[in-house]
């Protein structure tokens, strides 16, 4: 099992940069990874347990489903169903805490997955830095960099 | 109950923010509203339980309790045991977590606490605006101005970037010490993850006379050698977060070089030296310290009532052994070579030292163990002693072969290992250190025992860098107790 850890500053209020996470459905409105995205069974995006099946630019197809959204602790954890990266038992979890000095936002995103035998290094570089830091930066740009 | 929380984001690696917040007496250093605060009972500020007894520049005097500590979740929380000012049931927790992107930390401090009717909201400012937000001012400004004084003395030291000329006592040839010979050299900046320091103190160990004669192919002459050493960051390169030009810093690294004025090496094998040990006390004590660190705790865990065997008991690596297995609630059996160093060994809580010249001890080892034998024996001799350690080895013991001063130990026969169920190590320092986060805890662990006095040391030989092959003499003609430091 590996962890991966990569935390940010992004110069909005947590409610506002909340807003943008908590749509299960969104990514490819803010993240420059994703091509197009779809809720299965039609179930609204912010019911726990559905499942968001979407493209990659690089034409994977992902299948994630959500575990857990509050709203209070602006906290989601979602697992992966399928995916062509070659991770198991991936479970993914984003958190916003406010900054109160200067009313920002601290943004975690972790992952805990077992990967084959020596894609340890590679797989935690490309999602700690090509899908979570990638995440973060575009939304330092939308709202604005430091 | 009111709760309060305050946060903020400081633009400065973890570490350095949490070396700073995880001392519980350290905020009279950076934090305004704080006068003066002492420890109570003279317990380490780092001791959970530990009372801090201060008073703020208002006058009003608090006693606060550290009642968590983790320096792997970074998180410290304490409660109010008496306040002049009305703060009841106040409880805080101070955690840090770090920003990756930036190498910045994010610092949550929270607060639980009830006030006497109609003043909540003056002791929620106060607390909020006067010791939180206040605070994380003050620890930046107190950030910038630890800056300013490492670039200032580091500037004095050299101009960073280029290669420097050092002075290092190079290997010239196998053998003698004839074939040291003390010479300029180049010291490359240094590179990615890597750190150059200007090095006071060298430490000598045993294993520096086995380089020197070539017993361990180690090096290729001409090298410089030596695996210990204590000084000050010059420069870093790329990539090293946790160090800053100025820091105090030791080692005790794989690869021979240290008999130098000048190093560059693996920024992630050099350890941080705290304020209260000096160059010279972590040069002479950083890799026995370390040895001792992993035989007691890693190879072996010794526990309270353990019997354990020690040889050289007044020796460098010994005499910590002895201490340390003594302070862990081991019983400690050593062996020395004359009856005056039976008396060190004693001093050092060897508590029953054998004087034997002939490595002719184990009689004496069963008659003082009721004819058991110990549980373990930590064996630096090797060759001539394997016999007399196999005789003083209890049932189902532990052999740690980790030295062979009379030469190496052959493997022993398994029909005599089955004979006694034992268990036999070989175990190699540089094993338990090519970790950087189990060294620096290895490290942590010798620095905090020589600061509460159970590890304790004093060099009585000092020799100038260019003197190193007098004092590989001294060691090997056994003139000298203790360690020995080299002044750069």
């Amino acid at each position: 099992m590996i962890k991966v850890y990569t935390s940010s500053v992004i110069e909005a209020s947590p409610e506002a940069v909340w807003a943008h996470i908590r749509d299960f459905n969104g990514l490819p409105k803010w993240h420059p990874g994703i091509a197009e995205s779809r809720i299965e069974g039609n179930w609204p995006s912010d019911r726990v347990g559905c499942i968001r099946n979407f493209r990659l630019k690089d034409g994977g197809m992902i299948r994630e489903q959500l575990l857990t959204l509050s709203d209070y602790d602006y906290q989601c954890t979602y697992s992966i169903l399928e995916s062509p990266m070659g991770v198991d038992n991936y479970i993914a979890t984003i958190k916003l805490t406010p900054v109160t000095d200067g009313n920002r936002t601290f943004a975690e995103w972790s992952a805990e997955f077992d990967t084959p035998p020596g894609q340890e290094r590679k797989l935690a570089d490309d999602i700690g830095q090509g899908v979570f830091q990638t995440g973060f930066n575009a939304l330092k740009s939308y709202f604005g960099r430091r | 109950m009111q709760r309060i929380t305050r946060s903020a984001v400081i633009d400065a690696p973890i570490e350095r923010v949490w070396e700073i917040l995880r001392d519980f007496n350290s905020h009279d250093q950076w934090h305004p509203a704080v006068a003066d605060s002492h420890i109570e009972g003279g317990e380490a500020p780092d001791q959970v339980g530990c009372v801090r007894n201060f008073h703020l520049r208002d006058g009003a005097h608090i006693r606060e309790q550290l009642i968590a500590l983790s320096d792997s979740d970074y998180i410290s929380t304490y409660c109010i045991l008496d306040a002049t000012v009305p703060l009841m049931r106040y409880v805080a927790t101070l955690q840090l977590k770090p920003v990756t992107d930036g190498n910045r930390t994010f610092w949550h401090w929270q607060s639980t606490f009830d006030t006497p009717p109609g003043r909540e909201k003056e002791l929620a400012d106060m607390v909020a605006k006067g010791v939180y937000e206040a605070g994380f001012e003050a620890l930046r400004r107190h950030l910038r101005e630890q800056d300013a004084g490492r670039v200032r003395s580091a500037s004095q030291i050299a101009a960073r970037g280029g290669e420097m000329v050092g002075q290092a006592m190079v290997l010239k040839a196998f053998g003698g010490t004839e074939h040291l010979s003390f010479e300029n050299v180049p010291v490359p900046a240094p590179g990615p993850n890597e750190v150059r320091i200007r090095q006071t103190a060298v430490g000598i160990n045993y294993i520096d006379v086995y380089v020197r004669e070539g017993e361990y192919r180690m090096v290729t002459p001409p090298a410089p050698i030596g695996m210990e050493a204590a000084g000050t960051v010059i420069d870093v390169g790329s990539g090293v977060h946790n160090l800053l030009p100025g820091d105090k810093v030791a080692y005790a690294y794989g690869a021979p070089g240290a008999y130098a004025t000048l190093r560059t090496l693996p920024a992630d094998q050099v350890v941080p030296v705290p304020s209260s040990v000096d160059a010279e006390t972590a040069a002479a004590v950083l890799f026995k310290g370390l040895t001792a660190e992993y035989l007691l705790h890693r190879t072996h865990q010794v526990r309270a009532g353990e019997t354990v065997l020690v040889h050289a008991a007044a020796g460098g690596v010994g005499t910590f052994l002895c201490q340390w297995a003594r302070y862990l609630g081991a019983r400690v059996i050593g062996t020395v070579s004359s009856e005056e160093k039976a008396r060190i060994a004693r001093d050092n809580g060897c508590d029953v030292p054998i004087v034997s010249t002939d490595y002719r001890f184990a009689t004496l080892v069963k008659a003082a163990t009721n004819g058991r034998g110990t549980d373990v024996v930590f064996d630096g001799l090797g060759a001539a002693a394997e016999r007399e350690n196999y005789e003083s080895l209890a049932p189902t013991g532990h052999w740690i072969s980790y030295g062979h001063a009379s030469g190496a130990l052959q493997p022993l026969d398994p029909g005599l290992q089955s004979a006694k169920s034992l268990r036999i190590s070989r175990p190699v320092l540089f094993h338990y250190t090519a970790d950087p986060n189990q060294l620096r805890a290895m490290a942590a662990n010798v620095f905090s025992m020589l600061d509460r006095g159970v590890l304790k040391v004093a060099v009585r030989h000092r020799y100038p860098l260019s003197a190193a092959g007098a004092a590989h003499n001294a060691l090997e003609a056994r003139q000298t107790t203790g360690p020995i430091v080299l002044f750069c």
